[in-house]
């Protein structure tokens, strides 16, 4: 969110719920997206006003996109963008709104994606518990947010570089109990044949109906994300990230607010991880192994961490580099390719390709009609 | 100006495009695409590489040509992780459309594999160095063909050769995961069963460096130390031995003895001759056909390793097979591939390493070699072939219905402890 946004929300916010104000800190923590509804009534209008013709375009391409394209760009492109930019929209949220960059998100979906394979079905009938997929999907997600939530009791009290050293050990110890473990996570094979729902086939899994479930979960997330950011929560979430110390005297508690922050990334996270085992079929720990945790970091600070479609964009990209970057260079080398793409964006814009975006467009506009001005991303 | 310039900057991205399209086309006219899955990343990207080259070796033995077609390989990379080869093999079936794919390279790799593989029964899979029990023998794809033995076959032998040097009574150290469960199963299989104890085992993760819980545990009145160890935990395990006082003989797996221990330095060095291993091939086999395949090797590869390994050698007999079976059928793909896999599997070959030939659950058929470390006249080390054992399956040399009851390898199977 950029400044004058905020400072517009933030005076809105304070004209209209002047008894959210009021209101112990507790409550709106836990009334998440009703209390919204409470400061604004007619917030479908207000969503309704915002739409413009470039979202239509949008949807409309998604929607269009399994038709046009191989079965191949849907599923291996499409469907695992999309999942994973939910996974890194988890981290945009807590790093971008919260300030808190957290390593452990891909720990958080591994967490749920064991969960779908140990009570749901695969290969491992000794471990798995045979839940419908529903059940066992419904249950992982659950018992992942909770660990969301314990993962930022732990860290929260910590500020940005032990932050991310507490939630790094917290996924590597993951790994590492993931891969010894036999009772419960079936070492160092993981589940194959893991959880995927009937209706989608295990091997044969329908690129386009997976598709549309993947995109139905990410778009929930997007506008989860979009609104949370402009109601109390999200408004005290940005405050709490720009001065903790002034928002603790302004009555708000701090901690539980920022726990709960986990809760909702670890929720968006949980859904992502939930994705990646049907997409994948199985999970195994190098699925939340070190290389795979910060690819989520990746992912977010490519796309940019400043709105919350950076994350979709940055796992677009981050997707096509590790399926094409090989046919594009020296075979042996072509990791190269990766490396020097992310360097040279995040050297060029800090922001990620969403500032690169910001940035050319706010060029164009200049050459072009210097009399309009730049309308807010 | 600058719109001018933008434009034509586009349209000439937009030509280029269109032209490097266009001769793409063109080329896959008279060229047959061949998947071709190594790592190129993580742990394995060094014998992922020269994994690549004994693919390509076996390719420019037939001057790139293969069933009166130019073969062309798509080269793919994965990080040892199931789900990277599945995504590399996806792309190359589904994107780039071959009609065969080669790979991959570990053994959880090639049960994802294997499995993807029954998605797409047009497209025939081989495998690439893989040695998963698991790929051919739970329930297995009918499109996808291993030519080498796997790593229970690559041990098969050695317990023999072991009693016969008198060790009857010995520990068990290995890594925790599928590929030394399946090597630990080929040694125990016939060591158990002629009377044979191993009194414990001990499991350690991949990549483990402090030893010190394991040498503790080693019992005093043990013939010998089993060491199913890879590369640098073998050296860390050996030196934590050493200055833990430990001085039995050592019995090694397919991937434990290899330079890395060879060239060890510590004062224990002399005793690790006599050093028993066994695997599918050896640097010192005594064969012209050997001597050839390491002359190539040496002769194309300059930037290669001093002898073909492991994964080079593994690559090369499965390419070879798949060019082979092309020139068998001249390059006839129709008909779901039919008379392809019908050639295929009845692939018989003299490789570098002995015959190449296939089971029914389309799994090689091979020779164990078992070697021993000896001191060359130079006062380096090698390992030295004593026996070789032709015509070993997967059953390890039981019977079908006794090997079933014995069932696939794993952390508790087999066991003889008294």
């Amino acid at each position: 969110m950029s400044a004058a946004q905020w400072r517009r929300a933030m005076n809105s916010a304070a004209a209209a719920a002047a008894p959210t104000v009021r209101a112990p800190a507790a409550r709106s923590v836990q009334a998440l997206p009703s209390s919204a509804a409470e400061t604004v009534p007619s917030w479908p209008g207000r969503w309704l006003a915002r739409i413009r013709p470039r979202h239509i375009v949008v949807l409309a391409a998604l929607i269009v996109y399994p038709f046009v394209a191989s079965p191949f760009f849907t599923y291996q492109i499409g469907a695992q963008a999309l999942a994973l930019g939910l996974i890194a929209l988890s981290l945009t949220f807590l790093g971008g709104y919260g300030g808190m960059v957290s390593l452990a998100q891909m720990t958080i979906a591994g967490v749920a994606g064991y969960g779908v394979a140990v009570f749901g079905t695969s290969s491992a009938a000794a471990i798995s518990l045979g839940w419908p997929w529903w059940l066992a999907s419904a249950v992982a997600i659950a018992l992942a947010t909770a660990f969301a939530a314990a993962v930022g009791w732990l860290s929260v009290r910590t500020e940005g570089i032990y932050t991310i050293m507490i939630t790094l050990a917290i996924g590597v110890a993951f790994f590492y109990l993931a891969q010894q473990n036999y009772t419960v996570f079936n070492g160092f094979q993981g589940f194959n044949r893991a959880g995927a729902p009937e209706v989608l086939g295990t091997e044969s899994r329908d690129p386009v109906a997976f598709y549309f479930t993947a995109l139905a979960c990410a778009l929930a997330g997007y506008f989860l994300v979009r609104h949370l950011v402009r109601a109390p929560f999200g408004i005290a979430l940005q405050g709490i990230r720009d001065n903790p110390r002034r928002m603790a005297s302004l009555g708000y508690a701090v901690t539980a607010h920022r726990v709960a922050a986990y809760a909702v990334s670890g929720l968006l996270a949980a859904v992502g991880g939930v994705l990646m085992v049907w997409y994948n079929g199985r999970i195994s720990p190098g699925t939340v192994n070190l290389g795979a945790m910060i690819s989520i970091l990746i992912i977010a600070v490519l796309g940019g961490m400043k709105h919350p479609i950076g994350a979709f964009v940055g796992a677009i990209v981050y997707v096509l580099l590790q399926n094409f970057a090989i046919d594009l260079f020296v075979r042996e080398r072509f990791n190269l390719v990766i490396g020097a793409g992310f360097l040279a964006i995040v050297l060029f814009s800090p922001d990620g390709l969403l500032g690169l975006w910001a940035k050319l467009r706010s060029s164009l506009v200049k050459t072009q009609t210097p009399q309009q001005t730049r309308r807010q991303p | 100006m600058r719109e001018t310039k933008r434009r034509i900057w586009l349209r000439s991205v937009v030509g280029a495009a269109a032209a490097t399209a266009l001769m793409g086309s063109a080329w896959s006219q008279e060229t047959l695409k061949i998947g071709l899955l190594t790592n190129l990343e993580g742990p394995f990207a060094v014998p992922g590489q020269d994994g690549f080259r004994g693919a390509d070796m076996a390719l420019k033995e037939k001057n790139g040509m293969a069933g009166g077609k130019k073969i062309e390989f798509i080269k793919l990379s994965s990080d040892a992780t199931p789900d990277k080869a599945v995504a590399a093999t996806r792309k190359a079936v589904e994107q780039d459309k071959v009609q065969i794919m080669i790979g991959p390279l570990s053994g959880d790799e090639g049960i994802a594999v294997k499995n993807y593989a029954k998605s797409h029964p047009d497209v025939t899979f081989i495998n690439g160095s893989s040695g998963a029990q698991a790929t051919t023998l739970v329930d297995p794809a009918p499109n996808f063909y291993r030519f080498n033995t796997e790593g229970a076959q690559w041990m098969v032998g050695l317990g023999e050769h072991a009693l016969g040097k008198g060790y009857k009574k010995v520990f068990l150290v290995a890594e925790d995961y599928g590929f030394p469960y399946s090597q630990v199963q080929g040694f125990m299989a016939s060591y158990c069963a002629k009377g044979g104890k191993v009194v414990d085992k001990a499991w350690v993760p991949l990549g483990t460096k402090d030893y010190a819980s394991v040498v503790a545990k080693i019992p005093k009145d043990i013939d010998a130390v089993v060491v199913v160890l890879g590369g640098s935990d073998a050296v860390n395990f050996l030196n934590q031995y050493e200055q833990a006082g430990g001085a039995k003989p050592m019995v090694g797996g397919s991937i434990t003895v290899d330079q890395t221990v060879l060239n060890y330095k510590g004062k224990r060095r002399e005793s690790l001759l006599g050093t028993a291993s066994a695997g599918p091939m050896a640097d010192s086999i005594d064969t012209p056909e050997w001597k050839k395949f390491v002359a190539d090797y040496k002769a194309q590869f300059k930037d290669g390793f001093p002898s073909p390994s492991l994964f080079a050698y593994l690559y090369y007999i499965n390419t070879r097979a798949t060019l082979e079976a092309l020139d068998a059928v001249k390059g006839d793909l129709s008909n779901g591939q039919k008379a392809y896999r019908d050639a295929l599997q009845k692939t018989n070959f003299k490789g570098p390493a002995g015959e190449v030939k296939i089971d029914g659950n389309r799994n090689g058929v091979g020779t164990t070699y078992i070697t021993e470390v000896t001191k060359a006249p130079d006062g380096s080390f090698y390992n030295k072939v004593v026996k070789t054992v032709p015509n070993i399956s997967q059953t390890l040399g039981l019977s079908e219905a006794e090997f079933k009851k014995m069932g696939l390898g794993s952390r508790d199977v087999p066991d003889c402890r008294k």
